[in-house]
């Protein structure tokens, strides 16, 4: 059971690792120019199909592009933004929630309020307004991304952050005059640090499929920039005769997501500092 | 009084929890004898083995570490560890009952607590839905709970920690146990309370003639309430007798360390 | 001696915590109040072991929490050393908290299951000096952690290991270390022993026992065990519903106890020697023998 686990832990952390690799070191890895168009051979099948060739391996889209030096390049954007984005909304998220938390009072009810309002929005229907609002681009969609998302992070450790705070070692470590800010850097968010990671690990894949839909809907990154979401959205249009155009990149967005949320699992696990010793 | 055959007899039992570790060796050989009407005494320190004794006296320790190498559990005679899991059931809270520590955790936060003591005659006696709750009322006026009838309307969390530990006596009880294992029943207790709980297992222990046995550390417990006394250290019964014999002349340096450690409100003499 | 610099100042050098007056109240849904405290009236000299004995719901943790100072009264002072708490700046209040540390009850949940035992013996050292501060103090902070673990009876090298590698009576040993960190004064016990087995309980009452007289600590024990109390304590105050309904030296309140409360209390202590007596309802009809005397 734990030995399934642990194998299945393993691939999703091979999964990711070759996501790193093709993104830090996309020049070197993509066979061709992602934006290198050669209408001569448009919509060219993968290899192993007839018709198709070794120079394209994952076949070209509508407009000759290389499809694996796309799909290669266009995890450099998924990365960027679900890392980007995670890490924007747990540090506000984590900021509100201990003090929330740990205060109590007006700024809890205050903040928690907002968090609430900000939840009856669809996410991605606020995501798409204020993407409106700010004009598309890269930096923009991880922002908005980290805003949407900061709510969730909140509110896990608001809730934690309330049970903690009765633990006896914060009552000693109060008696004992440490300072509101020191007890929440050492007794507090350490402890809910795991929480925040699995959270985290959601929230990435969430992310990387929020920004291919925003890419999809041509309100995400620019053009010029390749994205598994942007590649989604031209390929569908010849689904019915060239497959490959959407599916490589719809395969390497749903693998990315599966392995980050095993891994997210398997971090779970393996968080408790009792769980396994010796 | 005690030459009739004992109620439950425990006999060269052994307890393994196989962990990832290693296994550990909980209970390693432990003999004892309970009979009717009288109350014995299981007295240890935490790690002693007492209470793996008595869980697996109705195989309720978790199957999957732990594992019962060798030994017998007879309850007139029919040892429960070679029963089938069907079979033992119907042993279960109807032969034999069990109070715990901690009647928070051991009551169903959800449930009313009348409907926890009829359950037990449900699944027992099979009685009727009505006949249970009335019966459940009567068990709880017995164990002196005051306005039974609306006290089996309530929930757990609204009772205080002395109430619930009378209701989880009237849940043992009410099958009418010939064994009522109680372990350490009043240590999450006030001492007020406690006292009031001990009178209560002594009255009910006379009056229906049950069987007790009493795990506790708590010498000053053994000594207000026990008839004899069987005192465990590292899985094993390191010393066996009446109150007095135990206390009076003890053989077992173990024993007397214990005894020298209780804290008493008079000074020794 | 280390830095609780000015508010050192001993005023008689006999009474180190005086309570007058003190109350607390609590609101619950809707309107509901409860009293958890109600005009307390107490004071604990330089040296001497109080306890504070009463049942559940007697106030007690309450009134432990007002006289640290982690809870505002509603009414009455509590002053530490001459000073009132209420009046202190937080600044000030932190200072002071040097001079009156607290172990808890429950060696488990007492110590952040995260952070090693040099680092949860070292908070209240780190916490006022700040000579013990950054990567340059570490070989110091940990030669005075080794001391101070070597001080209650564990090995100075158990300082790397985390809590959950100790045992119950080992736990509380080391958070009686973290207490004597800041050279306190005063050190609130809140029923440090009753969650220990008996044999480790009463090494840990000696070792108390120990520390009190090389260091001439003042104690406020907290307890439900008068068998305990009696062991240690000077004086007693029992409580009950908030309220102080008994004080005074320990043989007197246990020995001839006037209030009502008391003695029921009294009465309810289950005895190691009770089998020689033995008349309570239902007790079997006692084996003969037991009775000889001695």
């Amino acid at each position: 059971m734990t030995v399934v686990r642990n194998r299945l832990a393993l691939a999703a952390l091979g999964v990711l690792a070759l996501l790193v690799i093709a993104a830090v070191f996309s020049p070197l890895l993509a066979p061709d120019d992602p934006a290198k168009q050669q209408l001569l051979a448009r919509l060219t099948p993968p290899a192993w199909e007839g018709g198709g060739s070794l120079a394209h391996p994952l076949g070209t889209d509508q407009l000759g592009r290389d499809v694996l030096s796309r799909v290669v390049y266009g995890s450099r954007v998924s990365l960027l933004v679900g890392i980007g984005a995670a890490l924007l909304a747990g540090v506000v998220g984590a900021v509100c929630g201990l003090f929330a938390g740990f205060r109590g009072g007006w700024p809890d009810r205050i903040l928690m309020r907002f968090a609430d309002i900000q939840l009856a929005f669809p996410s991605l229907l606020l995501a798409l307004a204020i993407v409106g609002f700010l004009g598309s681009g890269l930096w923009n969609v991880v922002l908005v991304l980290g805003f949407t998302g900061w709510v969730a992070y909140a509110r896990v450790v608001r809730s934690e952050v309330l049970s903690l705070r009765t633990r006896d070692y914060v009552t000693q470590a109060r008696a004992t005059g440490v300072t509101d800010l020191t007890i929440m850097r050492r007794h507090l968010l350490p402890n809910v640090l795991p929480h925040l990671a699995t959270i985290a690990t959601l929230h990435i894949a969430a992310a990387i499929v929020a920004e291919a839909s925003l890419s999809y809907l041509g309100l995400g990154v620019p053009k010029e920039t390749v994205t598994w979401g942007s590649m989604l959205a031209d390929g569908q249009l010849y689904l019915g005769t060239s497959w490959w155009v959407a599916v490589f990149p719809g395969l390497a967005l749903m693998l990315t997501s599966l392995a980050i949320n095993i891994t997210g699992d398997a971090l779970r696990d393996v968080a408790d500092p009792k769980a396994y010793r010796r | 009084m005690t030459t009739q055959a004992p109620v439950l007899e425990i006999r060269d039992l052994h307890v393994d929890f196989r962990l990832a570790g290693g296994p550990v060796h909980a209970v390693r050989g432990v003999s004892l004898t309970a009979h009717a009407g009288e109350t014995l005494a299981v007295v240890g320190e935490s790690g002693s083995g007492k209470s793996a004794t008595m869980l697996a006296a109705l195989r309720l320790n978790p199957e999957p570490p732990c594992a019962y190498p060798g030994g017998e559990v007879l309850l007139d005679g029919r040892d429960l560890l070679a029963l089938p899991e069907k079979r033992l059931r119907e042993v279960r809270g109807n032969d034999v009952a069990m109070v715990f520590q901690d009647p928070m955790t051991s009551l169903d936060p959800l449930q009313r607590v009348g409907n926890q003591v009829a359950e037990v005659l449900r699944t027992h006696r099979g009685a009727s839905r009505a006949g249970a709750r009335q019966e459940a009322v009567r068990a709880l006026d017995e164990v002196g709970i005051p306005d039974p009838e609306l006290r089996a309307r309530q929930y757990p969390h609204e009772l205080s920690g002395g109430l619930r530990q009378r209701v989880m006596i009237a849940t043992a009880l009410v099958g009418r146990p010939r064994v009522l294992i109680a372990d350490e029943p009043t240590t999450a207790l006030d001492v007020t309370v406690q006292r009031q709980i001990l009178d209560l297992l002594a009255e009910l222990r006379a009056r229906h003639g049950m069987a007790v046995v009493l795990v506790t550390h708590d010498l000053g417990v053994v000594a207000e309430t026990a008839d004899r006394v069987v005192v465990m250290n590292a899985g094993r019964v390191v010393e066996h007798g009446t109150v007095a014999e135990v206390f009076e002349t003890p053989r077992q340096q173990y024993t007397r360390d214990l005894l020298a450690a209780t804290p008493r409100l008079e000074p020794t003499s | 001696m280390t830095t609780a610099d000015t508010s050192r100042r001993t005023t008689t050098r006999t009474t180190l915590l005086e309570l007058d007056g003190l109350a607390r109240e609590f609101t619950g849904p809707g309107t509901t109040r409860t009293i958890a405290v109600d005009d307390v009236t107490l004071t604990v000299e330089d040296g001497e072991t109080l306890a504070l004995v009463g049942e559940s719901g007697s106030g007690k943790t309450t009134l432990t929490r007002l006289l640290l100072g982690l809870l505002d009264p509603t009414a009455g002072t509590v002053r530490f050393e001459g000073h009132d708490l209420a009046r202190l700046s937080p600044a000030e209040m932190r200072a002071l908290r040097a001079g009156m540390q607290v172990v808890l009850q429950d060696p488990y949940s007492s110590m952040n299951p995260r952070m090693k035992v040099t680092d949860i013996v070292a908070e209240p050292l780190v916490t006022h000096d700040v000579t013990y501060r950054g990567r340059r103090a570490r070989a110091r902070l940990r030669e005075r952690v080794g001391e101070l673990l070597e001080s209650v009876g564990l090995p100075a090298r158990l300082q790397d290991r985390y809590p959950h590698e100790f045992s119950g009576g080992q736990r509380q040993r080391v958070s009686i270390a973290r207490a004597l960190a800041s050279s306190p004064r005063l050190v609130v016990l809140d029923e440090p022993t009753s969650a220990l087995d008996v044999s480790v309980q009463s090494q840990v009452l000696d070792l108390l026992v120990e520390l009190q007289r090389q260091h001439g600590l003042t104690y406020v024990f907290v307890s439900h065990n008068l068998a305990v109390v009696r062991q240690i304590a000077d004086r007693v105050a029992v409580l009950r519903r908030g309220r102080v309904v008994e004080c005074g030296e320990t043989a007197t309140v246990l020995g001839a106890p006037r209030h009502p409360y008391t003695r029921e209390l009294l009465a309810a202590v289950p005895r190691p020697d009770a089998y020689r007596t033995r008349t309570r309802t239902g007790t079997g009809t006692g084996t003969g023998g037991g009775t000889t005397g001695v």
